[in-house]
């Protein structure tokens, strides 16, 4: 039998097109089959008010870190379904650092499985290299016949550079896009930016040349090879040159950055806060304002949560010993929310970072209203404010960077296939 | 000794000693103030007094030290505390309990006074916020080491009877050294000119930002120098190749009678200690009694540290 449900008097921002009115869009079985002022709506649809609210197209977040399999004590599966829905993410692209790790087929058909059970999709990414160790590449070809969308090896860098060459040569045969995080593992020995408050606190820091260095060769190897290619994380002002450059020399290369690398800066360490450390790290105000302005001239393409579930026991730790990772799913979009507030730019652009601009990237039907999409929906406040407050996260962990942080925009309701997978109680 | 004396109304105004940034000028002249008189203690026949009976210190050592360990625990028996040394080698520490359950476990046992040494920066700090006594950083990674500053300017105040307006270069090993961000803190509290020396690779650039002059080349920043503060090679940090052999190192930032002749004619020579002779000062120029205030540091290390005991628990024993 189908089911009709029609989200009325809402502000609708389709960030793929551009649209911003006010109307109403109609889900039949899952699927968008109409928007507008007002659509044809058939008498037994059921009919959600959305109070004047804005309603745009779920979030799907490229870097979110999963504690299953292998360490279910950090989170699980639903747990990080319920906190990316919480967040208005409707799409999470789990990276392979698992155990066991995802490197082959079978296991990403493991995940699939086991992450049926989520209120939100799951997307993932495969392993580049066998056991994430650098050294020979996993079955790219088969993985990408059988639907697979992207390749990383996580947190860690492909450093031997016969290797990625090799790597970049022959996932261009399947079209596969390669994700890389940026870091040369040799300068990346320390635990916070390098720079003179690293000097101060005395502890060991990690330069933005090993992210620019590894970006840079990295170019250097897509020059000869028509490679799909994603900076994961861009950080500093040398990497956002070095990406522009090689934008407008038209290379297929795309870039991401973390919601916490253009919120926060290295300052936010204070004394020894180990959920301030990531990786990459926290960097100076001045990278932080020219991510921004990465960002806003459209160097970088995607924002992402770089969720990444830490237990207690990883952070209540002296800080160069402490895991780096924070989370971030409930918190990416109300922090994302402050540059559109403070006038740096407008909200649909804001929003394409995190919906239409990584569907386009990896090829996905969803991040956007378009008739025949997926029903995934994210309805939002963008202007109540409130302080974020760790204990009302659905997150199992608490490793926010943001504790205390006044901000503004609230998820009201979140939508996946149709379905409310998420309703705001106050 | 009398409580009526001259020295009953210092006050330090902070829980605890965790490093010198953010102390102030008064702070540390109250510290030394204290410091004086036990110098005084120090040399009589009978070192002892009990002002600290009753109270429990414990010595919580997670990185090897002897000299640092041995003088706070001196300072404490000599104040009358009952003192304990836990280290980390043979303990639960290496039996892989955390650094915040060891803590937990020690505040149980009602301690009045914590001194800890810890190798990561920071460590020290993160323990105190879980317990209820008052912590002494004996130590933090490449932090801080609050009370060998303190010493170093204790020396240097009975030496040359005034910290403001001296120069000062601290030479060697910057990078790794606690010791070295303790004194820089300190003494541009205390209103003196300081001056790093060193090997690029030792000596991060920008540590200008803590108000210092950076010297590449020794005998251009020991010139007109009051005092020379020689840090320790941390041959054990060397893994990543600083510097090319210990001879060249040597050579070029060692300090010997010729690079010294730039200095000024009573310039002071200090050391942490333990020194390598031969690697970063010349064995003449550390026993020249003269000039070097080596031991004196040694013994001024015991005097500030009772002070610090002293001053830390007199709220507790209602000594104000």
């Amino acid at each position: 039998m189908t089911s009709y449900t029609l989200f009325k008097n809402a502000r609708l921002l389709d960030p793929a097109t551009g649209l911003d009115i006010s109307g109403e869009i109609l889900i039949q079985d899952g699927k968008i089959s109409d928007i507008g002022e007002q659509v044809t709506t058939p008498a037994d649809a059921e009919v959600i008010d959305c109070g004047g609210k804005c309603l745009c197209p779920g979030l799907i977040d490229m870097r979110v870190f999963v504690g299953i399999p292998g360490a279910d004590y950090k989170d699980t599966i639903e747990n990080t379904g319920e906190a990316a829905a919480a967040g208005g993410v409707t799409t999470v692209c789990v990276q392979p650092v698992t155990d066991p790790i995802i490197d082959d087929m079978a296991r990403v058909e493991y995940m699939e499985t086991r992450a049926r059970k989520a209120k939100v999709n799951f997307i993932p990414f495969p392993a580049i290299t066998k056991q994430l160790e650098g050294k020979e590449m996993t079955e790219i070809g088969l993985m990408s016949k059988a639907g697979v969308k992207a390749f990383t090896d996580g947190n860690k860098s492909i450093a031997n550079p016969a290797l990625m060459s090799r790597v970049l040569r022959y996932a261009a045969m399947f079209d596969a896009l390669i994700i890389q995080h940026l870091a040369v593992s040799e300068l990346s020995g320390g635990c916070m930016n390098a720079g003179a408050l690293a000097t101060r606190m005395g502890l060991p820091g990690i330069s933005t040349m090993a992210e620019t260095i590894m970006l840079e060769r990295d170019i250097r190897l897509l020059q000869s090879v028509p490679t799909r290619y994603h900076a994961a994380q861009i950080t500093c002002q040398d990497s956002i040159e070095v990406v522009a450059a090689a934008k407008r020399n038209k290379l297929a290369i795309t870039a991401g950055v973390a919601v916490p690398h253009f919120s926060l800066n290295e300052y936010a360490i204070e004394e020894y806060r180990t959920f301030t450390k990531l990786s990459p790290p926290l960097r100076a105000e001045s990278d932080r304002v020219a991510v921004l302005g990465g960002l806003k001239d459209g160097t970088i393409d995607v924002i992402v949560s770089g969720h990444d579930p830490e237990d207690p026991e990883s952070k209540r730790v002296p800080y160069e010993l402490a895991e780096a990772g924070v989370i971030g799913l409930e918190t990416m979009l109300p922090v994302a929310l402050e540059i559109y507030h403070n006038g740096h730019m407008p909200l649909l652009d804001i929003l394409a970072k995190m919906t239409c601009n990584p569907a386009r990237i990896l090829g996905l039907d969803g991040g956007t209203l378009a008739k025949g999409a997926p029903a995934d929906l994210c309805i939002f406040d963008p202007d109540v404010p409130y302080k974020i407050d760790p204990e009302k996260m659905v997150s199992l962990t608490k490793n926010t960077p943001f504790d205390g942080r006044p901000i503004q925009g609230r998820v009201l309701r979140t939508v996946v296939g149709g379905k409310t997978v998420f309703e705001y109680q106050a | 000794m009398s409580e009526a004396d001259n020295t009953a109304h210092l006050r330090f105004p902070h829980q605890h000693l965790l490093g010198i940034e953010g102390l102030k000028e008064q702070d540390i002249n109250c510290i030394l103030d204290l410091a004086d008189k036990y110098v005084e203690q120090n040399r009589k026949t009978n070192k002892k007094t009990d002002i600290l009976t009753g109270l429990t210190q414990i010595n919580l050592f997670f990185e090897n030290s002897t000299r640092t360990r041995m003088s706070f625990e001196l300072a404490g028996k000599r104040l009358g505390a009952d003192v304990i040394n836990m280290s980390s080698s043979g303990s639960s520490i290496k039996k892989g309990e955390t650094l915040l359950d060891t803590a937990s476990t020690l505040n149980a046992m009602q301690p009045d006074l914590l001194v800890v040494r810890h190798g990561n920066s920071g460590a020290v700090k993160l323990l105190s916020r879980k317990v209820n006594c008052a912590v002494l950083n004996a130590g933090d990674g490449k932090h801080e080491h609050p009370t060998q500053a303190l010493l170093d300017a204790l020396t240097i105040r009975r030496r040359k009877g005034r910290i403001a307006q001296l120069t000062v270069a601290i030479c060697g090993d910057v990078l790794h050294s606690r010791v070295a961000r303790s004194n820089i803190h300190l003494l541009n509290i205390m209103g003196a000119r300081v001056r790093v020396i060193g090997p690029s690779t030792l000596v991060p650039g920008n540590i200008k930002d803590l108000g210092v002059e950076v010297f590449y080349d020794m005998k251009e920043g020991l010139k007109d120098c009051d005092i020379v503060m020689m840090l320790r090679l941390q041959t054990e940090r060397m893994e990543g190749g600083y510097f090319p052999t210990i001879s060249e190192y040597f050579t070029l930032y060692g300090l010997d009678h010729d690079k010294l002749s730039v200095a000024k004619e009573d310039a002071l020579i200090m050391h942490p200690g333990p020194m390598n002779r031969g690697v970063e000062i010349e064995a003449s120029v550390a026993d020249d009694l003269t000039r070097s205030a080596i031991q004196e540091q040694v013994e001024m290390g015991v005097a500030v540290r009772m002070a610090c005991l002293d001053l830390l628990t007199r709220e507790k024993r209602g000594a104000i």
